[in-house]
């Protein structure tokens, strides 16, 4: 009986090695494919996934869209149920519509069959990037880039005697990282139309793109400040007096204000690219623009090293800046679920994490981010921590491309096209907003 | 051939086919060979043309968006059509569009044909400047935008240097593509320069269409060349000019590339022409039930301008 009985045992663990190694053999001739923007830290995922082909024997494809067009193909893509992408890094706004319409997969019952724990990343990043809705623990994403508004400086200029005796002349202060807005629109106004080198430069290369999301992702930066809030804190979607208050007109004007003194000549449709042209030709002495640039900036032969500094953007009355950043998420049309899964399971873990921050990549593990030595590992690491604590999102409803689009022509026809008043803008913006809000039924 | 002008398509198609081939094909009577032609073509109209056109009328009467297919489908009535009619945002955008296409179809139409008449002369090297004048026409609508970008840019942009050249301001003291007052002028002067030799190349036909013993006969009966232009050039060629404005006005009519190239709607919504406006209402806000009867309005609208002026110039040709 014995005998029989480890037989059947033996037999047991042989057919199960065999299902196990049919089964990876399956999954070692797969091709998954990660879709996502084509920008700098797509390259680092492209080195850092090979680690996981070799792991897994799973080959990964990639397709990488500029950003000007990655919400329009992306999106597309997912409404018309494609099977291009097993894995999306989908931008945080995308992620009310991607989990109400079932194109992402929910992963909690993965977390908790995996043991990956969501606790273990960054509280704001999760709740940008993971969780629908918000603010509950449902988990469409795990966050993948960290990102965050911030800017970038001409440390070489600033450090220059005569500079620095005129600035504090004029100003009482010494020529340094801005403290407040006030403080960095007076160093835009003193490098504005100044020759140096032989070369007239400018101010601040700041976000006014019209046809994406350019125009708002910059003016966000000012109204967060400056006490803009979405909505009443005690009432969901109440606007009126929060939109705009005063407080938030006063953002808005300043920011008219910073692009009407400051930036070069015909800034008016300009987001990341145009912003690192702007800056890497040493055109501008300040660049607004996202943390996940930095790596690439800090590297450039001509403005980067020793030339450049970096700050977090600045508060006013409050702090605040705009968050950028993406989670990784599992299409839910993809034939290569459980391949899709393995790769955010190996993600998760915190080695890969560490290598993925050394790569390039914005981690948003605790495990990378609370190490004490993280603040030394670049120069902008601490700066990015200091932005992620004080991130705020814009809309992540299902409706969130409507709201969109009603900031960028509002505050566009203000901010650009010199039309009607801040206020104007403002209350305009809590008329198109509520009528989507009661279109959607949420009002 | 006044004889089949009673018959059908298939019938005539029937007809024309070679008798060879039909002998080849056992077993079918010739009108059934003329089917298996015509049939692929007209599937595929059906596929490409009509489906969709019948698919986008259904839409229009519904709250349908592509970017959420779990929601329920209504029909909604009229209520797309009128909230489309009643928003000021769409009048704002039709404005813009009826403003470009309005100047555009003015400047195109007298250099296009003032160009045509100068060609017409024969000239030493006639042949080398309408081969360079129709070169912008060649390019891809994509590369002109991207083109123009660059040449509009206040810092390094030829066209503000020139400006500068002409006039004395200094060359970024105005940009072309972000000052409201600009911005649409440049969309205007980019879309003339490029199909301006389009508008050319089909008056220089009518010209050329022009018997010259009209000319002789003018000549001999002491017709100034001013009196000729007016009473011969003028009018023989006006159906050929009319032809001209039809093909531009609606193919402006549907702007969508250059615009969004250059400015993109912008500044604000200067330049927002009404295509602009339709697309992100049908693929960034994903409203594609508004969408559709926004679509359909501006089909209808190019539809019966189109319509009332062939019958325009079908007069002028009658006389």
């Amino acid at each position: 009986m014995k005998v029989l009985r480890n037989f059947a045992l033996t037999a047991a663990v042989a057919a199960g090695m065999a299902l196990c190694a049919s089964a990876s053999a399956r999954a070692e001739g797969k091709t998954i494919t990660l879709c996502w923007a084509a920008w700098d830290p797509a390259n680092a995922l492209v080195e850092l996934s090979k680690d996981f082909t070799a792991k897994t024997g799973v080959n990964m494809k990639f397709e990488f869209v500029p950003w000007p067009n990655f919400a329009d193909r992306m999106l597309n893509e997912l409404n018309s149920k494609g099977k291009l992408c097993d894995l999306m890094i989908g931008d945080s706004q995308w992620i009310g519509g991607a989990a109400e319409n079932g194109q992402y997969v929910k992963l909690n019952d993965f977390f908790d069959k995996e043991g990956i724990k969501i606790s273990d990343f960054m509280p704001a990043t999760v709740l940008g990037y993971a969780e629908w809705p918000k603010g509950t623990p449902n988990y469409w994403a795990l966050p993948a880039m960290g990102d965050a508004n911030g800017w970038t400086y001409r440390k070489d200029w600033f450090s220059r005697p005569e500079l620095k005796e005129e600035f504090k002349k004029k100003y009482g202060r010494d020529l340094d990282v801005p403290k407040t807005q006030m403080e960095l629109k007076d160093i835009a106004e003193f490098f504005q139309n100044r020759v140096i080198d032989g070369k007239t430069v400018y101010g601040a290369a700041i976000f006014t793109e019209r046809g994406s999301e350019g125009i708002t992702m910059g003016v966000t930066n000012a109204l967060y400040p400056f006490g803009f809030k979405y909505q009443n804190p005690a009432k969901p979607y109440d606007m009126q007096g929060f939109v705009n208050s005063d407080d938030a007109v006063k953002g808005l004007e300043f920011y008219k204000a910073l692009y009407k003194c400051c930036t070069p000549p015909g800034y008016s449709n300009g987001y990341m690219q145009e912003g690192l042209d702007a800056f890497k030709s040493g055109q501008v002495a300040l660049q607004m623009n996202w943390f996940a640039f930095f790596p690439g900036l800090y590297k450039d032969p001509n403005v980067g090293g020793d030339k450049i500094g970096f700050f977090v953007n600045p508060q006013q009355k409050e702090k605040g800046s705009q968050l950028g950043g993406q989670g990784i998420s599992v299409v839910a049309y993809s034939p290569n679920r459980a391949e899709a899964l393995a790769y955010i399971k190996w993600f998760a873990a915190l080695d890969t994490q560490k290598k993925w921050w050394a790569l390039g990549g914005y981690s948003c593990h605790k495990g990378v981010l609370n190490d004490p030595n993280f603040k030394n590992t670049a120069p902008f690491a601490a700066d990015f921590l200091v932005a992620m604590d004080q991130v705020v999102d814009f809309w992540a409803e299902p409706s969130y491309a409507q709201l969109l689009l009603a900031m960028q022509k509002r505050v566009h026809d203000y901010v650009v096209a010199d039309q009607g008043t801040a206020k104007g803008a403002l209350d305009g913006l809590i008329s198109d907003w509520t009528k989507v809000f009661k279109e959607d039924g949420k009002i | 051939m006044t004889e089949q002008t009673g018959l059908s398509l298939i019938d005539r198609a029937a007809l024309v086919t070679p008798p060879s081939l039909a002998r080849r094909v056992h077993g079918l009577s010739e009108r059934a060979i003329a089917w298996v032609f015509i049939t692929p073509t007209m599937l595929l109209l059906l596929a490409i043309n009509i489906f969709p056109l019948i698919w986008t009328i259904w839409l229009s009467f519904t709250n349908y968006r592509a970017n959420r297919p779990n929601a329920p489908v209504l029909n909604v009535g009229l209520s797309n059509y009128q909230s489309i009619l009643t928003d000021p945002d769409v009048w704002a955008a039709m404005t813009v569009t009826a403003r470009f296409v309005f100047w555009t179809m003015l400047i195109q139409t007298v250099l296009g044909f003032t160009l045509a008449w100068l060609i017409d002369k024969k000239f030493r090297g006639h042949g080398l400047w309408t081969t360079l004048i129709l070169l912008p026409m060649m390019l891809s609508p994509a590369v002109v935008g991207n083109f123009w970008t660059f040449l509009y840019q206040p810092q390094i942009g030829l066209f503000n240097y020139v400006v500068a050249a002409m006039t004395g301001v200094p060359p970024s003291s105005f940009q072309m593509l972000a000052q409201v007052p600009l911005a649409p002028w440049a969309i205007v002067i980019v879309d003339s320069w490029m199909w301006t030799p389009y508008v050319m190349l089909i008056c220089l036909a009518g010209l050329r269409s022009i018997p010259d013993y009209i000319y002789e006969a003018a000549e001999v009966d002491r017709a100034s060349p001013w009196r000729q232009f007016w009473s011969i050039t003028l009018p023989m060629a006006l159906p050929f000019i009319m032809l001209a404005v039809l093909f531009r006005g609606i193919e402006n009519f549907k702007m969508f590339d250059m615009v969004n190239l250059l400015t993109g709607g912008g500044p604000g919504s200067t330049t927002e022409v009404a295509s602009i406006t339709l697309k992100r209402e049908a693929f960034e806000k994903w409203r594609t039930g508004y969408s559709s009867a926004f679509a359909i309005i501006l089909f209808v609208t190019v539809f019966g301008l189109a319509n009332i002026y062939v019958k325009a110039l079908n007069r002028v040709k009658s006389r």
